[in-house]
């Protein structure tokens, strides 16, 4: 309605040293890493985690894909609905067995070739100290191999306690037990996926009668909960029931020249409780006589659920403020070069929030930190400038496994995380960026999301804080 | 300021037609001379039955979707051949504007899922009722199930409980409760049997404001009356009202009751001026609710004004009875436009009636005003936050008697990114520990918690906030939503608190 009287005075500003926008895994690590250096610090995240929708497992660098294709890419815009020669592209070299020496084989404009392969050591060192004995693999440099939903083994830094015992290293024979009523996950074809994929272990995969007692759309979260509470399923209690249910196929495998085999490991689709995991895969351990593992799922993810948690809890211990549920729209004040203050929309009423520094850290396209419709890619908050072809047409490639450039687009920063403008100057003195917005790395082909975030999320948390406190 | 004062509720406890579906209270007075026609209809409500009709110039374009359609195919007749390449032309190749829009259109919305299920895993019925489908199947599968004339609404949208964290968790933005309160509207309205013993129930949960108003009138009479042996059973068998749950006392004062004999706001000041929405429970139940509020904001040199008002809409919303929340809403946004014209805010106690007011009301209803009234709602702890200097305020400050608290925080309240307001307020405040349980839900959910059929997902949603809150070191619990604060007492036999009183004690308001 207009006309209605303004009040007098503007709301003050919401004050903190430093700022952090984003709620994925760099800005936290950012936000932490700040509040080491002694900053007050205040993360503002517009949903809830994406966290939730991630695998739970903490990839730094799996693969260096090729970035030139096999041959010149065919003249003129790509073609939908015609058949032509599709451009090929080499294979990209890995599964890596060692990250950090594989960082100078990247191309340059690569987040790792920025802040250094130690910023990526440095991060999983923060990482390793917040997620404590809930995660492995901070004994070496080395990537472990873990088997995923889809079948594949895939290559990562650290991963959830709960999925040691699936290592693809190890070469104990092993069951995969799958649900009908998990639809996207067939536990047979994933048998016969690792298999073909060369695993040095006799595996064989059972469909086994016990989520048939939820209804078929059951959420693996009402799941997870049964099992954590040890509810009674038609009245035996659920660990129990679970247990009853797979014994009868612990002799499955197959061994090398045609014997039954007892497996010595058992692995499920990644629901075996929320809070009280361990002690849901101790009983069942101790039930089968088998060591049991989880295997990373895509959403709904529950390895992601427990970290998301985790981290949240390690955010509220060094002392960070953090609020959800409001969208940080843009830049409110600036001078001399720097941020004063962003908009934060609450429901509809613009607040100021002023920080000394702030860091943003709200993700890639996929995560909706960079906005894009037929004009260009954008980044809404700051908006800093985004590399990319003027012509819409060199965005992307035919090939849908090639070096899409669009999953390079993000903003550039320099070795301190500052964030770049076109020119390659500080875009503000007072503007780091971290993570998924960062552009120049294409973390799913590489693996190396986690990693990247980790790396660039340290690195902007440290100096956001002494930008701030000098 | 004693224009505000005057109580409506004298007008409402004789006339039966609060509940008879009619439009408006025949004693209720006609809009102020000189206010607009603010909170009366103008156009016909977002909300309408859908019964596939489109009224209007509309609907040639209804009966024929490819009528007006843009090109999407570059010109050429098919998009899959019958053209030479070279005469594509890549600027009018991308399909936009395909579909015709429109103010009832979730499309948008429906199109934005992507289908990762963080609203599944967010959703505490989910987690604990393998019945209930889950919010993805509620929000935009069943929406475009329901564009088709011959599906009817699957009746498990009833066992959603609005906890609303579905929006905070999707992370594009997809509308799922404002989906979740129309495909309930519209089950309520066109298969809900209207004699049936659950609508009826439903009908009397959600008017929980027209009962509290007459047994407010004889407080005692109506505390005694639900400590009856039995009278909480017969209650259940009856109605279908959980009976193991006890029913909330009615204070022998009423706020607005207080607020009259007290003659009003004690601070004048046209610069600093607040409307505040009590709502029903701060009124009828927990009226020191409401008495926090007015010191607190007079402590800060506010002058608080106290608008005619009626219930929020949340229970009615949750239950799919929006034909009553509107009528209820056209009273609170005639009103509230009213005290937003005299340069107020508009401060809710409750984050259930903040939420409403600020999210659900424009989302639901086209009335005139109801933007303003959004946009310049908020909740009492959140608006000093932002206008007070509140952590200098509180810097130094002590608490007489040393105090632990076990805060939860309403999902409602997570909605409108309030989860750490009263940890971070109270933080430094010497001899106060606030200690957060957890981001569980309580699990009461308003009026789900009460239904016979509901009570016992409704404790083992709550199980986990009732572990926490007894881990905590304190043993009063807090929190800013009243039905929370039921479930937390409920289910530990602490005594309740809301930040306001806290923060009253420490002002020293």
């Amino acid at each position: 309605m207009p006309g209605l009287p303004l009040r007098m005075e503007g709301p003050m500003a919401i004050d903190s040293d430093v700022l952090v926008v984003g709620g994925g895994m760099a800005a936290i690590t950012a936000a932490i890493a700040a509040a080491r250096e002694g900053a007050d610090v205040r993360l503002v995240s517009h949903k809830a985690s994406t966290l939730r929708q991630a695998s739970g497992l903490i990839d730094a660098l799996g693969y260096v894909p090729a970035t030139e294709p096999a041959k010149p890419l065919r003249e003129g815009p790509p073609t939908a609905g015609r058949e032509l020669d599709r451009d090929e592209w080499p294979d990209p070299e890995g599964p890596l067995a060692d990250p950090f020496e594989a960082v100078d084989r990247l191309p340059e404009s690569h987040p790792y070739r920025t802040v250094g392969a130690d910023a990526l050591r440095e991060g999983l060192d923060l990482f390793d100290d917040l997620a404590g004995d809930a995660y492995r693999g901070s004994h070496t440099d080395n990537n472990a191999l873990l088997p995923t939903f889809g079948g594949s083994v895939k290559p990562t830094a650290r991963y959830p306690a709960a999925a040691e015992a699936g290592l693809a290293s190890d070469d104990r024979p092993a069951l995969i037990v799958g649900f009908r009523s998990l639809t996207e996950y067939d536990a047979r074809a994933f048998a016969g996926r690792l298999e073909a994929a060369g695993v040095p272990f006799d595996v064989a995969g059972a469909e086994v009668e016990f989520a048939e007692a939820f209804r078929a759309d059951t959420k693996v979260t009402r799941i997870a909960k049964a099992l954590d509470h040890d509810e009674a399923i038609d009245g035996v209690p659920a660990r129990e029931a679970l247990a009853k249910a797979v014994a009868p196929h612990l002799h499955d495998a197959v061994d090398e020249a045609g014997g039954v085999e007892r497996v010595e490991r058992v692995g499920f689709p990644a629901f075996l409780g929320d809070d009280r995991g361990d002690a849901v895969r101790a009983e069942l351990a101790d039930r089968l006589g088998a060591d049991v593992f989880e295997i990373p799922m895509g959403p709904p993810s529950l390895p992601g659920l427990r970290l998301e948690d985790r981290l949240y809890d390690a955010l509220d211990d060094e002392g960070v403020r953090f609020e959800t549920g409001n969208p940080v729209v843009g830049v409110e004040t600036e001078a001399d070069g720097a941020v004063e203050t962003v908009a934060v929309d609450r429901k509809g009423r613009e607040t100021p929030y002023g920080a000394d520094a702030f860091v943003l850290a709200t993700g890639g396209l996929v995560g909706k930190g960079l906005d894009s419709d037929r004009e260009g890619v954008s980044e809404p908050v700051f908006g800093l400038h985004v590399e990319q072809p003027a012509d819409r047409y060199e965005w992307f490639v035919d090939d849908a496994f090639g070096d899409q450039p669009y999953a390079r687009f993000g903003v550039r920063i320099g070795e301190d995380g500052r964030a770049l403008d076109a020119d390659g100057d500080a875009a503000y003195e007072n503007v780091f960026a971290a993570g998924g917005i960062v552009g120049g790395a294409d973390a799913a082909r590489e693996k190396s999301a986690s990693g990247v975030s980790l790396a660039t999320g340290i690195v902007a948390g440290r100096q956001a804080a002494t930008e701030a406190t000098k | 300021m004693t224009r505000h004062t005057d109580d409506e509720d004298a007008n409402e406890a004789n006339g039966a037609n609060e509940m008879d579906g009619d439009d408006r209270d025949e004693g209720e007075p006609a809009a102020t001379p000189g206010v607009p026609e603010a909170g009366r209809d103008e156009q016909p409500s977002i909300f309408v039955p859908d019964d596939g009709a489109v009224e209007g110039a509309d609907s040639d374009l209804a009966a024929d979707p490819t009528a007006d359609r843009a090109a999407t195919d570059g010109g050429v007749e098919s998009a899959t051949g019958g053209s030479d390449s070279t005469d594509l032309d890549p600027d009018a190749y991308d399909p936009v504007d395909v579909f015709p829009g429109g103010d009832l259109d979730l499309r948008d919305g429906a199109d934005s899922c992507y289908k990762c299920t963080s609203c599944d895993t967010s959703c505490p019925v989910a987690e604990v009722d393998e019945e209930f489908p889950g919010p993805k199947f509620q929000g935009p599968e069943q929406w475009r199930l329901k564009r088709k004339d011959d599906h009817d609404i699957d009746e498990s949208i009833t066992s959603c409980s609005n906890c609303m964290r579905c929006d905070d968790a999707c992370p594009s933005s997809v509308p799922l409760s404002q989906m979740h309160n129309e495909a309930r509207g519209q089950f309520v309205e066109e298969q809900m049997e209207k004699l049936s013993r659950e609508y009826v129930r439903n009908r009397i949960l959600s008017n929980y404001r027209f009962f509290a108003s007459i047994a407010s009138k004889v407080p005692r009479l109506a505390n005694a009356a639900t400590k009856i042996p039995g009278a909480m059973k017969l209650g259940e068998k009856v109605l279908g009202i959980a009976g193991d749950r006890e029913f909330p006392d009615f204070a022998t004062q009423t706020f607005r009751e207080w607020w009259k004999a007290r003659g009003g706001a004690q601070v004048e000041n046209p610069d600093k001026r607040v409307a505040y929405f009590h709502g029903c429970y701060s009124n009828y139940n927990t009226p020191e609710v409401g008495k926090a509020m007015v010191r607190v904001y007079e402590h800060f040199g506010y002058e608080v004004m106290v608008p005619p008002q009626k219930c929020s809409g949340t229970p009615m919303f949750a239950n799919g009875m929006l034909k009553d929340a509107r009528r209820h809403a056209e009273t609170n946004v005639e009103n509230l436009v009213e005290a937003i014209g005299e340069g107020a805010d508009v401060i809710a106690s409750c984050t259930s009636c903040s939420l409403s007011l600020r999210q659900e009301y424009p989302e639901l209803f086209d009335i005139h005003g109801i933007e303003d009234v959004s946009e310049h709602t908020y909740e009492a702890l959140e608006y000093l936050r932002i206008n007070e200097d509140l952590e200098g305020e509180l810097a130094g400050t002590e608490l007489a008697d040393e105090q632990a608290f076990a805060y939860h925080a309403p999902c409602h309240a997570r909605n409108q990114g309030l989860s750490r307001q009263a940890v971070e307020t109270f933080r430094d405040v010497d001899g106060v520990q606030m200690e957060d349980v957890g981001d569980s839900c309580s699990g009461i959910s308003g009026t789900y918690g009460w239904k016979e059929e509901k009570y016992e997902k409704s404790m083992e949603i709550g199980a986990e906030m009732f572990d926490h809150m007894e881990d905590a070191e304190g043993d009063v619990g807090m929190t800013e939503c009243p039905t929370c604060a039921m479930q937390m007492e409920h289910g530990t036999g602490y005594e309740v608190e809301h930040p306001l009183q806290l923060l009253e004690e420490t002002v020293g308001a």
